[in-house]
Order: structure tokens, then C-alpha cells, then sequence
């Protein structure tokens, strides 16, 4: 920025006249040798650059690296050529995915429609239930009752996703030899809520229960974790509070009403803006260790699609454009959520 | 006098402790049902007649996993990419975000968005794959031929890890520092000797963090590690459960117990580590969630 003339006067009221100010001759000096000064700052504080330099290749060589690689749906071969080297495309390849009118093009949409659906009915169902249970553990006054529901509440998120996705593919399995398959189909079957044919063709085969299998066990894993945030804030809560409101012959529920929910809204509005954030930011590791191809009309996600089609087939720029519109979209939803809730409640997520 | 509860208040409290017991049980359940498989015999298992405990009980399934070379493998393989994955992502982290809670450091605003920005957009599968496989050409042309080191320096960097850390690093009093600084201590010496002292939990927890995504691995280390002497016990379990469940290859079985025991077995003993350790983490995991709520 360029100074004015004025800015180097100050008006002395003692005399009546003008004088240079020395504070701005400075600040022109910084300016003019801003980048001598930023030379200068960096050897006096070296050893923090140097403590900074790993982290920051980190980050460059194996997040940022990948996005030259983004070239890659941009251009025509899928194949052997390093991108740089391979022909410019335009948008060939987001034309086909869009508006492609083929059944690649109608697999895009589903991925598109399934990623979207996993993830709003993961908010319906799975983002109120940590809320329940937290107001739940706040009703058992005893402290060790309530550590050891907790600790087995807890205890699922623990398990990596190979072992959870495992153990849920056992319960539910097909029956192979007699009427032997998993547990809980057996359990379902009983109780009448599926014929035994569906359960011995196993559920994970049958594209109608993934969804429900999906979330189930995002609920069985997550919940009891996700409480904690919440029982924090209803702790947190203080009881002269319920007092007043018992003094004024509040009931339980408008209790709940009129001192809890308030005291924990804006917990929970930033967890849903979070939530809604990333709706479009599905973990695809859960989806593909649980989907086959039986189960793809409500399975596949964007993210198995483009696994699908650039790693184990060669589509890799086709793959490229169709997770790249996903990420670009879910980018936009984490930008837009954090800046209302930065607006709403004075709090950054980032 | 303790005061008589009221109605609504009893009835809640009934409700609450019902369904969280009956919540807890169905969490608990799945752990049961896997140990009981495990060591219940053949017929019980195959005809379905487990439902709680064990019956005919036996250990051959168990046996059959430890005399297994892959089993053992697999296992020191994941324990060596834990242990070294978590130093390497915890030491250029804190180091990192030392340098990050520092106001003086130039264009730290930008160095912020760099980080942050890892959170909001990330290439894609197929663009990481191809980093990954030039990255392992290189690591091979300086002669790193084992492909457990690409997956430890080149995968679990977590930029909301290097978050937590700074904002820990900027909670403490810049005070003490300058006492430090007086005394004559140099940069390193303020992070080893203050910093990393006084934001001890915050470490514990993200060390935490580094750890757990380290042992729960898998996809990447799938498509990267090519030797299957050098798969994770994650993929392992995978792959055996990609064997095991496929009717055409367990046709032939002959053994004494049935071949689900041995999906049971192997995943009881991938659990059984964590539950050992789980005591002692517990409550920086907790704590984890509520520093979670990150100031700017």
C-alpha cells in the first residue's frame, strides 16, 4: 500500500506547525524492505521454520501431491502415461457421469442419491440417540453404576471397522449347510419380522436391510461415544437450576423442557451443523467391507464407485471426476455449516 | 429428609435404567456370542444351537490360529506400524504444532489454512492411490524395500491431531516461558522441558488418536503392501474372513470345530489387546471428545 503525503505530517498543537512523523519513516522502511525484514525474522526464529518444515512435507507430499493427480479427469488416457504427458479432454468425462444418458451415467446418480441417502438417514436415526443416552446416564446418580454403563456403551467404538464390519457379516450371514445362519437373522426370523428364506439367504445379499444394517450398527459403534459430548454439557448444568424450576412444580419432563434442552441446545446445534456439514463425506471403508454386488442399488456410495471403476477397473479419470463433484460439493456443505456455526454461537469449528 | 421423588420422575428413572440396560446388552452381546462361538464345538456352532454360552466347549480353533505363521505375523506387523506410525505422526506434529502456537511465527495464518484445508477437501481415492504408488517407487529407488514404512510415514497424518496440540501449546501461560527463555533454555528445550510437560493429557489423548487409527488400519495398507508377510492383523482378518465365508472353499472342511470358530477366535484376539489396555485410556478418551470443541 502506497503512503500519502499526509500520512507522514502530524499537526504539533504546541507550535502550531507541521512536523515529519517519525513512526511512519518506519513503517515506509518495513514496507520497502518487507521482504528483507520477513529474512531477517526468519534467521533470528529459525529453529521454528525447521521445527515447522517436516509437518508441512508431510502434508504437501501426501495431501496436497494427490491434487495434481486431479489433472487426471481432465485429460483422455486412462492409461500408462503420467499426467502431464496425457491429452487434454475438457469435461468429457463429467458430461459422460452427469448427463451421460447410459447406464454409467445412471450408476453415477444412484452412488450420488445412496451417498446422500446413508448419510441423512444416519442424521434422522443415529444423531439423536447419543442425546437419549446422555440424559439417560444423567439420571443414574450412582457414579459406578453409571461408569460401567458407560464403559460398555463405549466399548464398540474401539473395534476397528474390519473387526466391527466382521462380526456384523458373521451375525447376519446366509445359512450354508442347514438353518445355520447368523445369530441375529435367527433372532429376526423368530420374532417373525423376516421368513426364514430371507434370513438363510443372508441379509448383507438382500439390497432392502443395508441401509438398516448400515445404521444399526453406526449406532451400536457411535452412540455410547457420542454421548460423552453431551453428558458433558448436562453436567455442566447447574442444580440450583433444577431446584428453581421443582420450586415453580416442574414435573420431570418440563424439567427436560424447560432446564436441560436449553442448557444443551447449542451443543447440539453444533453437532447437527457438523453433522449436516458432512453429509456428503461418507467413510467408504464401512461401505465396502459390507457391500457385494447384489446389494449395490442401496449400497454403492461415490466413493466405492470410484474405487470400483479406478482401482480395480482402469477408469482412473472417470473415477477421478465422479469423486472429485462429491468432494468439491462436500467442501462447499463443511465451509457453509462452519460459517453458521460461527455465526450462531461464537464458535469456530476450525 | 431425602425428598420423595415424584411421579414423572420415578417413571423416567425406570425408563432410563430399562433402556439403557437394554442398550448396553445389545452392545455387549455381539462381544459374547463371538467368544462363545469360539470355543464351542462343531455341531453346536454349525446347527446354530449357540445363542449365549458355550457349548462342548474346546480350544482347538484357538489352536488352530496360533500355529498359524501368518497369524503371528500379522500381529507383530500391526504392533511395529502402531508403535513407529504413532512416534513418527506424534513427533512432526507436536513439533508442528509448536511452531504453529507461536505468535510470532510469519504467515502462521497461512500455515493454519494449509493444514485446515486437508480437512475440508481431500483428492480422492484414486489420486491418493497414484501419489501412493509413485511415493513407493521412490521409497524402493532409495532402497526402502519394506512396504510397512510407506504406510507409517506416508499415511495417518491427521490435521485436526496438529489442532488439538496447538491449541493445548497456546493454553499454556506464555509466562513460564519467559522464565524458561531468562534461565537460558533454547527453543527445543522450552518444548521438551514446558510445553510438552504442561499439555501432557492433550498428548495423551492425540496419542491416543495416532494409535487407534494405526491398529484399526486397513484399506490403504490392502492396496499398498504387496508381500503378504507384511500385512496388518486388520487385513489379515479380512482376507480369512473372505476365505472362510465363501461356501465353495469350506466345502471340504474336516476338522473338529467348525470353520466360523475361527473368524470368532481371530476376532476375539484382535479385541482382547484393546480391552487390556482400555482401563487405562478410558478417561483420556473422554477427555479427547471435550477438547475437542476447538477455539479459533
Amino acid at each position: 500500500m502506497k503512503a500519502k503525503a499526509s500520512d507522514y505530517l502530524i499537526y504539533d498543537e504546541s507550535t502550531g506547525t507541521y512536523r515529519e512523523d517519525p513512526e511512519q519513516m518506519v513503517r515506509d522502511d518495513v514496507e520497502k524492505h518487507y521482504w528483507l525484514h520477513v529474512g531477517r525474522t526468519i534467521v533470528k526464529d529459525w529453529r521454528l521454520y525447521v521445527m515447522l518444515l517436516p509437518m508441512l512435507l508431510v502434508f504437501l507430499f501426501w495431501r496436497y501431491f494427490p491434487m495434481y493427480e486431479l489433472l487426471g479427469c481432465f485429460k483422455v488416457s486412462d492409461e500408462v502415461l503420467p499426467v502431464s504427458q496425457q491429452l487434454f479432454s475438457g469435461f468429457s468425462y463429467f458430461k459422460r457421469l452427469l448427463v451421460g444418458g447410459d447406464s454409467l451415467s445412471a450408476e453415477f446418480w444412484r452412488a450420488l442419491r445412496n451417498t446422500f441417502l446413508l448419510s441423512f438417514y444416519g442424521l434422522c436415526f443415529g444423531f439423536p440417540v447419543p442425546i437419549i443416552l446422555a440424559l439417560f446416564f444423567n439420571e443414574i446418580k450412582s457414579n459406578v453404576a453409571r461408569s460401567v454403563y458407560q464403559v460398555l456403551t463405549y466399548l464398540p467404538k474401539f473395534m476397528s471397522t474390519v473387526v466391527m464390519t466382521s462380526l456384523v457379516t458373521m451375525l447376519v450371514k446366509q445359512g450354508a449347510i442347514t438353518s445355520n445362519c447368523g445369530v441375529i437373522s435367527q433372532l429376526l426370523a423368530k420374532l417373525g419380522f423376516i421368513t426364514n428364506e430371507v434370513a438363510n439367504s443372508g441379509l448383507l445379499n438382500n439390497p432392502g436391510f443395508f441401509r438398516g444394517i448400515y445404521q444399526l450398527s453406526g449406532i451400536w459403534e457411535e452412540a455410547g461415544y457420542g454421548s460423552i459430548v453431551y453428558f458433558a454439557a448436562i453436567i455442566a448444568i447447574s442444580p440450583t437450576s433444577y431446584e428453581a424450576a421443582q420450586i415453580d412444580g416442574a414435573g420431570k419432563m418440563a424439567q427436560m423442557r424447560f432446564v436441560v434442552l436449553p442448557c444443551i441446545l447449542s451443543t447440539i446445534v453444533i453437532m447437527l451443523i457438523t453433522r449436516i456439514g458432512s453429509l456428503l463425506s461418507i467413510g467408504y471403508e464401512k461401505v465396502l467391507l459390507l457391500y457385494n454386488p447384489n446389494t449395490y442399488v442401496t449400497a454403492d456410495v461415490v466413493s466405492t464407485f470410484a474405487q470400483r471403476y479406478g482401482l480395480e477397473g482402469a477408469a482412473k479419470g472417470l473415477a477421478t471426476a465422479a469423486e472429485m463433484m462429491n468432494n468439491i460439493i462436500g467442501m462447499l456443505l463443511v465451509i457453509g455449516a462452519n460459517t453458521i456455526a460461527r455465526k450462531a454461537s461464537d464458535v469456530s469449528l476450525y | 429428609m431425602k425428598r420423595k421423588l415424584e411421579t414423572s420422575e420415578l417413571i423416567f428413572k425406570i425408563v432410563s435404567y430399562t433402556l439403557l440396560t437394554m442398550f448396553a446388552i445389545c452392545c455387549l452381546y455381539p462381544f459374547l456370542y463371538a467368544v462363545s462361538s469360539s470355543i464351542s464345538g462343531r455341531k453346536a456352532v454349525e446347527y446354530s444351537e449357540v445363542v449365549l454360552f458355550p457349548k462342548d466347549i474346546q480350544f482347538e480353533a484357538f489352536g488352530k490360529m496360533f500355529s498359524n505363521n501368518m497369524f503371528w505375523n500379522a500381529y507383530s506387523n500391526t504392533l511395529y506400524i502402531t508403535l513407529f506410525g504413532t512416534i513418527w505422526a506424534l513427533g512432526y506434529s507436536i513439533l508442528g504444532a509448536y511452531a504453529l502456537s507461536k505468535k510470532r511465527l510469519l504467515f502462521r495464518k497461512t500455515f493454519n489454512f494449509f493444514l485446515v484445508f486437508t480437512m475440508w477437501f481431500s483428492a480422492g481415492i484414486v489420486p491418493q492411490y497414484l501419489n501412493y504408488l509413485n511415493t513407493k517407487a521412490v521409497f524402493n529407488k532409495v532402497g526402502i524395500m519394506d512396504d510397512k514404512w510407506l504406510v507409517i510415514i506416508a499415511m495417518g497424518m491427521a490435521a485436526m491431531n496438529v489442532i488439538l496440540l496447538r491449541n493445548a501449546f497456546e493454553g499454556v501461560p506464555s509466562e513460564i516461558e519467559e522464565a524458561a527463555i531468562v534461565d537460558g533454555a533454547t527453543e527445543f528445550q522450552v518444548l521438551s522441558k514446558v510445553y510438552i510437560p504442561m499439555s501432557k493429557s492433550t498428548i495423551a489423548t492425540v496419542a491416543l488418536f495416532f494409535g487407534i487409527s494405526r491398529w484399526n488400519g486397513y484399506f490403504w495398507a490392502r492396496q499398498m503392501i504387496s508381500n503378504s508377510n507384511e500385512h496388518p492383523l486388520m487385513v489379515y482378518i479380512r482376507l480369512m474372513l473372505e476365505e472362510y465365508t465363501d461356501p465353495e472353499v469350506m466345502s471340504g472342511w474336516n476338522e473338529a470345530f467348525a470353520s466360523d470358530s475361527v473368524i470368532y477366535a481371530l476376532i476375539v484376539c484382535s479385541i482382547v489387546p484393546i480391552l487390556v489396555i482400555y482401563p487405562f485410556i478410558q478417561k483420556y478418551f473422554a477427555k479427547g471428545v471435550n477438547v475437542g470443541g476447538v477455539k479459533e
